[in-house]
């Protein structure tokens, strides 16, 4: 039980990564992208080819995962991120989809629905982070977690952050301040790929195993609505939702009635969970943070133009 | 390639394309109008196929293949477009309408929850298995010369050019037709002018979700009935929406003839894997958003400020 609430506690960080970067494209920049799958797919799969294949360490593939992931949201991003926000939407649900459509026909790379077994454990000046023992592996995943949060809340409150919150307001107003807006959304999708595809590494050595299955499109749906959930602009919020979406879908095992709920159970209520929140409580459970003057200012506050 | 084969294909893409056209529709009146990209659209025809496919085993019993099972087939169409009309008026209703004042993401973010609500109460309702849905009459193929011929491309080709002609002439001709087209100019003035934009965008819905059942019981007949169907396939409408200049009704119906033909010729004579025939799309997409955004017959709008 307490070793299940321990996996629980991984997947949150795992997932919280992802939503970090979910948070800064669609909370931040208000563009919808639905692909965080997609590009947390190509991270892990970087990681599990170069790892069995070349023999490459676990801390050497990450760069590689970063920037893979990095490449083809520049690739998706250019060409639809000229245009309004909605062909972004549609653009990355299609992403999504052919990466795994790949995945599953690419036999001789990824192996196609078998996927990819034997990934080797991270080490560490010779320790070895064994999946299987939680606690060193959770501490990782938190590490991991810690440092984008601290980068991301950095990047929020700098130029870039409030370039694309001028942006997410209005883009022409943005735009005759001189703020290059195709430049600032281009950038923050680009962020938001990168940090999924680190998600994607940590989840191939997490499992220790890959498959076209894993990467479906209720994970991109399930990072969404923890950055629904949790509130929109606010990375805290982000690191909150995921954790309590985890505890959602765990549901069923964590209180041993997965015999009784139906497997769709989680499903539709993240379907609900967007729904109500978009009607009822649109600034999510935290709300956005608001920055003025380089100080915080008090929840609840409408600061500008909301 | 020779005349016989280029005719062959061009028949294949002819009918695909005219069910994703049936499709698009959808969104294109949708977003002339919302301006907004109802993801909901594609599980729609998913519902609509199921419902189809119920009323006409229900309506057919053990009736062998005859007129009859041709008459309950048109029926279980007909009565299924009633029923996703239906579904579409209340998914607007209780999903959209709250949120028309809010901001742009919050519509989007609500149709992606209705899309999963759909897609999986149905996995849920109806189990994750496909089901057949029986031609209601006998699919052997015909020859014409070389080519070959299939009833159900015939129902298809007549479904889909009766469907999109019934269409051109509301929207052209009929006072609700002069309605909704006064609200996609303009809201705020339609409204003034004493047009009632909430019933216009029912049944924009109501519409649009009719169209999307009718494409889903045709596309059901080959491809069968599952609880995820209308993902790729909405995905495809969409692209031919945007190909044909999204908000445009003529384009929407150009533009997913051009995509069916596009798809059987790429995999037909360009030799694309058939496991990568649904890139085909997607690639059409990104081309099409690269070169001309507002589509093939759409107009560039300047936004105002």
């Amino acid at each position: 039980m307490f070793n299940f609430f321990l996996l629980i506690l991984i997947y949150s960080g795992i997932y919280a990564l992802m939503a970090l970067g979910q948070n800064i494209i669609t909370g931040y920049g208000g563009l919808l992208s639905l692909t965080q799958a997609g590009f947390f797919a190509i991270g892990s799969y970087a990681t599990a080819i170069l790892t069995t294949r070349f023999g490459w360490s676990f801390w050497a593939t990450l760069p590689a995962a970063l920037i893979l992931s990095a490449f083809f949201g520049l690739l998706i991003g250019l060409p639809t991120l000229r245009l309004k926000g909605d062909y972004l939407a549609i653009a990355t649900l299609g992403f999504g989809e052919i990466v795994r459509n790949v995945l599953n026909n690419w036999d001789s790379v990824t192996r196609g629905p078998m996927g990819i077994q034997r990934i080797p454990m991270p080490d560490l000046f010779g320790f070895t982070i064994n999946p299987y023992k939680k606690y060193a592996f959770l501490v990782m995943v938190f590490i991991f977690v810690g440092i984008a949060y601290f980068i991301f809340q950095r990047l929020a409150r700098s130029r870039m952050g409030r370039a694309l919150s001028a942006v997410r307001e209005d883009e022409i107003a943005a735009q005759s301040m001189g703020i290059n807006i195709t430049t600032y959304k281009v950038f923050a999708f680009i962020l938001g790929a990168s940090v999924a595809g680190l998600a994607g590494s940590l989840q191939a050595v997490f499992s220790l195993s890959v498959t076209p299955g894993t990467y479906t499109f209720m994970v991109s749906v399930m990072v969404l609505c923890m950055v629904v959930l949790g509130g929109m602009g606010n990375f805290k919020a982000s690191i909150l939702g995921a954790f309590i979406i985890q505890l959602i879908s765990y549901f069923p095992q964590l209180t041993g009635l997965s015999s009784v709920i139906p497997p769709q159970f989680k499903q539709i209520l993240f379907g609900l969970i967007l729904v109500v929140m978009m009607i009822w409580r649109p600034q999510g459970l935290l709300g956005r943070e608001e920055t003025r003057y380089g100080k915080k200012v008090a929840k609840g506050h409408k600061g500008g133009a909301q | 390639m020779g005349i016989a084969e280029f005719f062959q294909h061009l028949m294949n893409g002819l009918t695909l394309g005219g069910i994703y056209a049936l499709i698009a529709l959808g969104y294109t009146m949708v977003y002339g109008i919302l301006k907004f990209i109802n993801f909901a659209h594609g599980d729609v025809l998913m519902v609509g196929a199921y419902i189809g496919l119920f009323l006409f085993d229900w309506l057919r019993g053990d009736s062998p293949l005859g007129l009859w099972t041709l008459v309950a087939f048109f029926l279980a169409m007909i009565i299924s477009m009633g029923f996703s009309a239906a579904i579409g008026m209340f998914i607007e209703r209780v999903a959209y309408k709250p949120l028309r004042k809010a901001t742009r993401l919050a519509p989007l973010l609500s149709a992606i929850g209705v899309s999963f609500i759909l897609s999986n109460g149905a996995a849920w309702a109806f189990g994750t298995h496909s089901r057949k849905f029986n031609y209601p009459f006998d699919n052997s193929a015909i020859h014409l010369g070389e080519v070959v011929i299939t009833p159900h491309q015939i129902l298809i080709l007549i479904v889909s050019l009766v469907m999109m002609i019934i269409l051109k002439i509301f929207v052209d001709k009929t006072r609700m037709g002069k309605a909704m087209r006064a609200t996609s100019l303009d809201q705020g003035t339609a409204m003034l002018m004493g047009i009632s934009v909430n019933r216009v965008i029912s049944m924009t819905f109501a519409i649009g979700s009719a169209l999307a059942a009718v494409g889903g019981i045709l596309i059901a007949l080959d491809f069968k009935v599952y609880a995820t169907m209308g993902t790729m396939m909405g995905l495809k409408a969409f692209v031919a929406a945007v190909v044909g200049g999204i908000g445009n009704i003529s384009g929407a119906m150009f533009g997913g003839i051009l995509l069916g033909i596009l798809e059987t010729f790429g995999v037909a004579v360009f030799g694309i894997p058939t496991g990568l025939k649904d890139t085909i799309a997607f690639g059409v997409l990104i081309l099409i958003l690269l070169l001309k955004p507002e589509g093939l017959f759409g107009k560039v709008e300047k936004e105002k400020v």
